[in-house]
């Protein structure tokens, strides 16, 4: 009844195009199957936007009522009640700044960091570059952040004419480092959590809460400059504080950012990258089984 | 002809007990190391596969064969990519497109048209390969004047049309079909089974099947495989493996006494169906018109209050037979321990002609949830006996329900 297995083939003639095995080096990334799933990555980011308002009246417009709305709160209870410096910058186009860069941060952390567990119903029946979810997560919550982006730019460009102390210049072109910075750090971190709880799902607890407390512990709703400055050094600890202080530098000038915490924000940056990367790729070949 | 698949003696492990969700504090203890090793020997283990080894040829339409937990799925699962095996390799030639599971990788939000673009990303298409097959897969998929309907508002059938649709017109060298037709009507099946024989036929393209219906996996394929216990067992032509099948004694010993493979026990799941007499000792044999009190042994994990079990028993072929549910068709109380359960299902003649028929059971709250899908089949033989006393005992290839008749004159 039972048959002996086939002789294996020493000398293959055919070219095989996939090998599966059960290793994988922590630094085959297999980038370039990823370039493959690009669209399957703009599908997904197109899926997302579209699906997420669909039954809604207000739609996309709810992008920007979001911000607007967490401003005007911010605004009446930091700026009118609390008095908070805010450096000279008109209290609400600050707390629009941070807000939204805030809002971007968190939003695509805690979606990437949800990725194997709200698609593993996908995941589990059928293969295609895992990093593809990510990837496409950031490019949809990039899309959000863009429409604020560009009320924040009409909001700014309002406040050029009336203030005399808010004007463009040449440091506008540090902008969009701080935002790719940003952007990184929101995907290194959520594909870092997302690799740990296919185990442990105590992270995605955690990082749900701890992101609330850690928009306390970045220069959101504050400038680094008004931190008692035995106490700066808890906040500059912090890698998002000089992307933050880069970001509000780039519209309103003032005091620039120290490089050298630039410099090492962005060194964590990479190595975050890194380590989420082999992390994922360790943990995509068998998460089914674990999750 | 040149292989497009070979498997080289893949063997995957699972553990068993409580696999993953844990939390830190309990896991801490056990190291970090632990946390992203690929191959830590489990403690407690269970094998899904062993050493399989096997080749698929170009333009094969294969069937893989087995009882549940012989290792299909995962034997599908690796070959798909989506779990990685313990040890062993697969060399793939081409690419390969798995028909999903009904309604997985649609969004329910979306349209039809929106998902046939989304659903054929996911299987591997480029955007312009689907406009350019776009009107052919609305076409096969029979659902034009709902393309732009959300597909939430589809049917199942519906649902199957419009995945196998994509799949089908997926230009993959090797194309895994999982049980997905199931779903839909007969005519829509036929319509299924037709289009992968033709495109194996005119495009050379690979199929791997997996089917609890033996009857389509002898007219779809030209080869199979059967699995056991997740051993190869035979590879070869189609008729050939299915014989061995049927042929194959069912659980350990007898078929009279079927063990269902080991599950963690945190989710039900059969343990045993006996086949008893009128003394409760185990049968030796089963015959036409016997007496048979089915004892089917259970494990629940927990207490349960007024659950019930779905004693079924069908065809090869699948055309059910009878469907017994304690509760609440037949009102007989039972309530789960946790633990081992047992409850006995009496049949006082069993109406039944010589031949092979699949029983199983299923777990369920009566009407509300169910517990354990009992897509395990187990093979029982009837034996023939003479119960006319004419010689011509009744075989299931003439009739299947030798009823108690007789003959008068008016």
């Amino acid at each position: 009844m039972s048959q002996s297995p086939p002789p294996p083939h020493p000398d293959e003639p055919v070219e095989w195009t996939t090998i599966i095995g059960a290793h994988q080096g922590s630094w085959d990334w297999k980038l370039s199957e990823l370039w493959n799933c690009r669209d399957l990555i703009s599908l997904f980011v197109w899926r997302d936007f579209v699906s997420i308002y669909k039954q809604t009246i207000l739609g996309p417009a709810w992008h920007l009522l979001q911000p607007l709305l967490t401003t005007l709160t911010f605004t009446f209870i930091f700026g009118k009640i609390a008095r908070f410096s805010t450096d000279g910058v008109p209290p609400f186009l600050f707390y629009l700044s941070g807000t939204i860069l805030w809002s971007f941060f968190s939003n695509c952390l805690l979606k990437t960091s949800n990725t194997f567990l709200s698609n593993s119903g996908l995941l589990s029946k059928v293969y295609f570059h895992r990093l593809s979810i990510p990837i496409s997560t950031l490019f949809s919550t990039l899309i959000a952040f863009s429409i604020q982006f560009s009320l924040f730019l009409l909001v700014w460009i309002y406040f050029c004419f009336q203030e005399s102390s808010i004007h463009p210049s040449l440091a506008l072109l540090a902008a969009p480092i701080a935002i790719l910075m940003i952007a990184g750090y929101a995907l290194a971190g959520g594909i870092i959590v997302s690799a740990v709880t296919t185990r442990y799902r105590d992270l995605s607890i955690a990082i749900a809460f701890g992101i609330q407390l850690l928009m306390f512990l970045t220069p959101v709703i504050y400038p680094l400059s008004s931190v008692p400055s035995q106490n700066q050094w808890m906040i500059s600890l912090n890698p998002l504080t000089p992307i933050f202080e880069l970001f509000r530098f780039s519209f309103f000038g003032g005091t620039p950012c120290s490089l050298l915490a630039l410099g090492f924000s962005f060194t964590l940056l990479l190595l975050l990258l890194t380590v989420g990367l082999i992390l994922f790729s360790r943990i995509e070949k068998t998460f089914m089984d674990t999750i | 002809m040149p292989p497009v698949i070979a498997v080289e003696n893949i063997s995957k492990s699972y553990r068993l007990g409580s696999i993953g969700g844990s939390s830190f504090r309990e896991e801490f203890s056990k190291g970090w190391a632990n946390l992203f090793r690929d191959s830590t020997p489990p403690a407690q283990e269970f094998w899904a596969l062993k050493e399989i080894h096997f080749s698929i040829q170009e333009g094969e339409i294969l069937g893989i064969v087995g009882r549940n937990g012989a290792g299909k799925s995962t034997l599908l699962k690796i070959l798909s990519r989506v779990t990685a095996p313990t040890s062993g390799f697969v060399k793939i030639k081409g690419r390969i497109a798995s028909l999903l599971e009904v309604g997985t990788g649609f969004h329910p939000e979306l349209s039809g048209r929106d998902n046939i673009f989304l659903n054929g990303a996911i299987l591997g298409m480029s955007k312009a390969e689907i406009r350019r097959k776009f009107d052919e897969i609305v076409a096969f998929s029979e659902i034009s004047e709902f393309i732009d309907t959300p597909v939430k508002r589809y049917s199942s059938g519906m649902y199957v049309r419009l995945a196998f649709a994509v799949a089908a017109h997926l230009e993959s060298e090797i194309l895994i079909v999982d049980e997905v037709l199931a779903v839909g009507d007969a005519q829509f099946q036929k319509k299924c089974l037709g289009k992968i024989g033709e495109i194996t036929s005119k495009e050379k393209r690979t199929v791997l099947f997996v089917s609890h219906h033996l009857e389509s996996v002898r007219k779809l394929c030209n080869t199979a495989l059967l699995l056991q216990n997740g051993k190869l067992i035979t590879h070869g032509s189609v008729d050939q493996v299915l014989q061995t099948f049927l042929d194959q004694p069912t659980g350990t010993q007898s078929s009279t006494l079927i063990r269902y493979p080991e599950k963690p026990l945190d989710q039900f799941h059969l343990q045993k169906i006996e086949l008893l007499d009128e003394q409760g000792e185990l049968k030796r044999s089963l015959q036409t018109w016997d007496y048979v009190r089915f004892r089917i042994t259970f494990h629940s994990p927990r207490p349960l209050k007024a659950g019930a079990v779905n004693f079924h028993l069908n065809t090869p072929s699948g055309t059910r037979l009878l469907l017994a549910s304690n509760s609440p068709e037949q009102s007989f109380t039972l309530n789960y321990h946790e633990g081992t359960n047992q409850i006995d299902c009496i049949i006082s003649k069993l109406m039944l002609a010589a031949g092979h028929y699949i029983i199983g059971a299923s777990l369920a709250v009566p009407n509300i949830e169910c517990l354990y899908d009992g897509v395990d089949h187990a093979l029982i033989e009837v034996q023939s006996k003479d119960i006319y006393n004419s010689g011509l005992a009744p075989h299931s290839q003439r009739a299947l329900v030798p009823m108690d008749c007789h003959w008068e004159l008016p």
